[in-house]
């Protein structure tokens, strides 16, 4: 940030001094977040259909360009060209914001991600409350598309949207709150330097799988694709939009996938961090090379994730509406519950003082010994959810056989 | 005035100003749409504009977890649960029906006289500034304060927010077949 204010100012425009400059450089990085993060969707459609071609035993697109590369972009020509239908009794105003708050949710997002050492948006001391804020966008922008199309499928596919949001918000936040709770702090760059010792996918992988799924149901994707099941009820929210804003939801969803594959990342990848590699501008590397090796790593961890959300979609069913209520409210929600209650626990126990706490009573222990503690309390956790599960599921089973043999006349045993 | 570029200082642009002057026009404009709207989903979207608006007094008062939290309570939660009742009670394009009936003239002077109270009241106390810089880390004070000094109301409104939940369920959940005999 500093060094672009610098060259802005040494730039002598008239009028642009230190705080102006300091504005510019502001909207310069924000535009070019701002359209990096949308441009990506050519980069995942190409990749998206290529991998799922490949699970389904098929070449994928093969005929625009090397290895089919162009075809994103004849696609989105396609796009924008087609005709922009707006139903006659659709509410316009509503109609039309939807498809660009979407996007907008989606984007927003990207502020508080820290992209490499020292280099983020906004380093907010809230930024993890601010990601659910900006949530609640996302599901507001499907809402109003879902009731403005006047349309009963794209009602359905609202209404589908915000019982979904709402289930799996839950979860997410517990898991955040999970999160928040190690590291001390809601700010994404304190996240990120707390992982230095031990990345959070391997001391607390349960609250990884929590998070990591209900984000998946969040972004609305297969095998959580419920909102838009074209098998039930056409294709949801969007059964009415057509041209660019159908692309522009389309957009929504890829970017959003993007970014909750860079919060994953930043949330339990340890972010820009390199094992055994200090990348900080102090680092070995120096000031512009280590960044730089963090942002590499950062994107390398973004496409793992991206890679398996794609991996998913490739692989399994889409979900029942009563199966993914139950997996939320049932499964996600009193586990995350349990793991916070717990996590709390551990983390008071080996607490180092400070000024405002006393430390906890086995501080002494040091952080591997909290490393150790959490990852156990996260398996244990886990081991009593499946035992749970398990005999839920063996108990409605023995329940479904006696309802049959009920039917047909033979005794249960 | 003619302009003087010499003397012209862009830092002295108040950013501050012109960024209330847009939330209150968010905050009020979106207020007034609330109570004229012809429509109920429009309503509660202009409800969503002029909570926006609130927010962003609070970020401009440095009190960014306020901010947060009130997108994530008034606008996350509570506003998509209204436009959701909204969606599942009325005729969904429901247009013309207007907010007011026939009794609406009652209601004039009980909020006329509301309006002149909370005028009187606002012109007659005199609101403290303090000219203490606003604390760099609220998050951890409020922690500290919910589970410290004001830790009895804190669990007793948990308490009470447990109940309320725990209430709904009740009263919304299926009955039995054998609770539907008695």
């Amino acid at each position: 940030m500093q060094p672009l204010i610098d060259w802005v100012v040494s730039l002598q425009i008239p009028f642009v001094t230190e705080p102006v400059a300091r504005f510019i450089s502001h909207i310069i990085l924000a535009s070019i977040v701002a359209v990096v993060a949308p441009a990506m969707l050519i980069v995942l459609t190409w990749l998206e259909r290529k991998i799922i071609a490949r699970i389904q035993d098929r070449i994928g697109p093969n005929r625009a360009g090397p290895f089919g590369l162009l075809q994103a972009f004849a696609d989105m020509i396609k796009m924008f060209t087609k005709e922009d239908i707006t139903p006659a009794k659709a509410d316009r105003v509503v109609y039309n914001i939807a498809p660009g708050l979407a996007v907008i949710s989606a984007i927003l997002v990207f502020a508080v991600i820290p992209f490499a050492p020292g280099f983020i948006g906004a380093d907010l001391n809230v930024a993890v409350l601010y990601i659910i804020g900006i949530g609640g966008l996302g599901t507001l922008a499907i809402l109003m598309a879902g009731w403005a199309s006047n349309n009963k499928y794209a009602l359905l596919g609202g209404f589908r949207v915000v019982a979904m949001m709402l289930t799996y918000e839950i979860p997410m936040v517990l898991a955040l709150t999970v999160v928040t709770l190690a590291a001390g702090s809601m700010s994404m760059m304190t996240i990120v330097e707390a992982q230095s010792s031990m990345w959070y996918i391997i001391s607390m992988p349960l609250a990884f799988i929590i998070f990591f799924f209900s984000g998946v149901a969040e972004t609305g994707r297969s095998p959580f694709d419920l909102v838009e099941a074209e098998s039930e009820i056409i294709a949801g929210f969007h059964t009415e939009y057509s041209g660019i804003k159908f692309g522009m939801f389309m957009i929504g969803e890829y970017v959003h996938m993007f970014a909750l594959a860079f919060l994953t990342a930043v949330l339990f990848l340890g972010g820009w961090q390199v094992p055994f590699i200090d990348v900080g501008p102090a680092g070995p590397l120096g000031p512009i090379f280590g960044p730089l090796v963090g942002f590499i790593s950062l994107i390398i961890k973004v496409f793992l994730f991206v890679f398996i959300m794609m991996w998913m979609r490739g692989t399994l069913p889409r979900f029942r509406i009563d199966h993914l209520q139950d997996l939320g409210w049932k499964f996600l929600v009193p586990v995350s519950i349990l793991l916070l209650i717990a996590v709390a626990v551990v983390v008071r126990l080996f607490a180092p003082g400070s000024s405002t706490v006393e430390p906890g009573p086995l501080s002494g222990l040091g952080p591997v010994g909290e490393i150790v503690a959490l990852l156990v309390t996260n398996v244990v956790v886990a081991a009593i959810a499946l035992f749970a599960v398990s005999r839920a599921a063996r108990r409605s089973r023995s329940k479904g056989l006696r309802a049959i043999s009920a039917v047909d006349g033979v005794p249960a045993k | 005035m003619p302009f003087d570029p010499s003397t012209f200082d862009p830092s002295q642009i108040p950013f501050v100003q012109t960024a209330f002057w847009v939330l209150t026009a968010c905050a009020i404009g979106g207020a007034i749409g609330v109570v004229s709207s012809p429509n109920l989903f429009h309503s509660a979207l202009y409800l969503i504009l002029s909570l926006f608006g609130v927010s962003g007094y609070y970020v401009l008062l440095s009190a960014g977890f306020l901010a947060v939290v009130q997108l994530v309570i008034y606008v996350g939660a509570i506003a998509i649960l209204i436009l959701f009742a909204i969606m599942f009670a009325r005729r969904l394009m429901g247009y013309g029906e207007g907010q007011s009936n026939h009794q609406w003239w009652l209601s004039l002077p009980v909020a006329a006289i509301l309006f002149f109270v909370l005028l009187g009241v606002i012109n007659s106390v005199n609101w403290p500034v303090s000219g203490a810089e606003p604390t760099e880390d609220s998050v951890m004070q409020l922690g500290l304060a919910f589970l410290g000094s004001y830790l009895i109301p804190f669990e007793v409104v948990s308490i009470l927010l447990s109940v309320a939940l725990i209430g709904a369920i009740f009263l919304a959940r299926e009955k039995t077949e054998a609770e539907e005999a008695q």
